[in-house]
């Protein structure tokens, strides 16, 4: 991202005219927990985190005026290989313990993964359900056009797991990059159906119908979160990571359609 | 006059510098990625399932792609070179803006116009029952989409170049326009269009983002090189060097062949 540079220099900048400030005793951070928190906080978040993390993240910067939030949400598996590759982050949250299990096995983690959310899968449809699709086993029909993701990513070994335990083979027309490009087929009208999490469904809004199938409570996705050992800012990488299990980050995890971890 | 040619003393300083700087940015990933390979997998990685399919799903249609881009694109460049119809600036920006447009737009503006919502593609369906996403020929037509500008622009270019005076020629000789376009400026052009073919099949060949958000990725059908190498990244960085050095071995063999077949010494391939 081109911008990154500009607005480290920015937040540089209001550091340290708020040292300046506090210096001079013209002002003084407005919480305890807050004091020293300034910077840029990178969070590297699956993609299904996309729409609750944007807003804890807002919710942060209020809370704290001098830190700035900046995302990268991407497949988990992406994100993994990019950390792996030396990439610049503070925080990393995947959306299965699999794509963490690389990072902290690379041991760039400075903290042990902690657990914050669940999430299952869920037959998403375009609305109006123009494939008639009333269940798993439509989706292990040949003449439906099926999206499911690509076994590489979290949501598609989801996948093929709930396809094992239904016994079902599955018949997708396309196997995608990640649970959000799945879901952008059914936005657009361009699939039957595809099997996504069933937070995707909520957040898509009313372009997109959600049809919840028996077998999706056996394969359960956890979401673990980190501090990464690199951290540029581990102070606000640690406040981040605080806000997303604390109470209140449950409680937007929960309105957004994950489960307790 | 025994002044010395500027060819006899080599390179001048301000041209070598930043030359050997180009070539240092441009092969210095390629070398990273020779030295990074695991050789030692090199051989199961390439006997994978998958990996053989891929590839020949890669070069057919890449080629077709081309193919398709020489058919039409061809007539547009002599068009925006040769005609006089109005508004051809404005023309020859709009076939170019694929240029320009990232991908990922691109392939969402070919699903409004033929996905099965799509304008034309709605239409399709509703008629035949044929949907065109998620197929080899929506592969073809996204890399069409993305590769087909760049063949325009060189053999217009080609075009402009071209010494127009043996075309006026054959028209006193009484030759029609097409005539002349078939016995005369193709042949004249010949080089040039080849070039363009050239560059038109290595850009739909490496064509990755467009592919995958119009024609999806399903191994076999639509998934080219690119996109194994996209996903092999996710999950095992190793195997994605390896399909990334095949995919560079193949093309850079397919380009040398050409050359030395087609395009002869002079052409710029």
């Amino acid at each position: 991202m081109s911008e990154r540079p500009v607005h480290r220099a920015v937040s540089a900048a209001v550091a340290a005219l708020v040292a300046v400030l506090v210096l001079a005793g013209c002002g003084a951070p407005r919480s305890g927990v807050g004091e020293g928190l300034a910077g840029t906080v990178t969070v590297f978040a699956a993609a299904s985190l996309t729409e609750v993390f944007t807003e804890l993240g807002e919710q942060l910067e209020d809370d704290h005026p001098g830190l700035d939030v900046q995302f990268n949400f991407a497949g988990s598996s992406a994100l993994a290989t990019q950390l792996t590759q030396g990439a610049p982050a503070d925080v990393f949250a995947s959306a299965d313990t699999d794509q963490m299990d690389v990072v902290t096995n690379n041991g760039i983690v400075s903290t042990a993964p902690a657990l914050f959310a669940t999430n299952t899968l869920e037959i998403a449809v375009p609305a109006g359900n123009p494939g008639e699709i009333t269940g798993l086993e439509d989706l292990a029909d040949p003449d439906r056009t099926i999206a499911l993701c690509a076994p590489e990513v979290p949501c598609g070994a989801a996948a093929e797991e709930v396809f094992d335990a239904a016994g079902l083979t599955a018949a997708p027309d396309t196997l995608e990059e990640d649970v959000r490009a799945a879901l952008t087929k059914v936005t657009l009208g361009e699939v039957d159906a595809a099997l996504v999490y069933a937070t995707d469904v909520r957040a898509a809004g009313d372009a997109v119908q959600g049809i919840e199938f028996r077998e999706a409570a056996d394969v359960v996705n956890g979401y673990p979160i980190c501090t990464l050992t690199d951290a540029p800012n581990p102070a606000g990488a640690r406040a981040f990571a605080e806000l997303v299990t604390s109470r209140a980050g449950r409680e937007a995890l929960a309105a957004a359609g994950f489960g307790a971890p | 006059m025994s002044r010395r040619r500027p060819r006899d003393g080599g390179v001048p300083a301000p041209l070598l510098v930043p030359a050997l700087l180009a070539v240092a940015f441009l092969v210095l990933p390629l070398a990273g990625l020779v030295v990074r390979a695991p050789w030692s997998e090199l051989g199961p990685q390439l006997t994978r399932p998958g990996v053989g399919e891929a590839l020949r799903l890669s070069l057919v249609s890449a080629t077709l792609a081309t193919l398709v881009s020489l058919l039409l694109g061809v007539p547009l460049a002599w068009v925006l070179a040769r005609s006089q119809v109005r508004g051809r600036s404005v023309l020859r920006a709009l076939v170019t803006v694929p240029l320009v447009l990232p991908p990922v737009v691109g392939g969402v503006a070919l699903f409004l116009v033929l996905g099965r919502q799509g304008v034309i593609g709605r239409w399709l369906f509703e008629t035949t029952g044929f949907s065109l996403p998620f197929t080899t020929a929506a592969v073809v037509v996204a890399e069409t989409f993305v590769a087909m500008p760049f063949l325009v622009i060189s053999v217009e270019g080609a075009l402009r170049a071209a010494d127009a005076r043996f075309e006026d020629a054959a028209a006193t000789l009484g030759a029609d326009r097409w005539t002349t376009f078939r016995r005369v400026t193709l042949p004249l052009v010949a080089p040039g269009i080849a070039a363009g073919a050239v560059l038109c099949w290595a850009r739909a060949l490496g064509e990755f983002v467009a592919t995958i958000t119009f024609a999806g990725n399903f191994p076999g059908t639509t998934q080219t090189m690119p996109l194994a190498v996209y996903l092999a990244l996710q999950r095992d960085p190793d195997a994605a060097i390896v399909l990334s050095l095949v995919l560079l071995a193949v093309s850079l063999a397919t380009l040398l062949l050409l050359r030395g077949r087609w395009l002869g010494r002079g052409a710029t391939a």
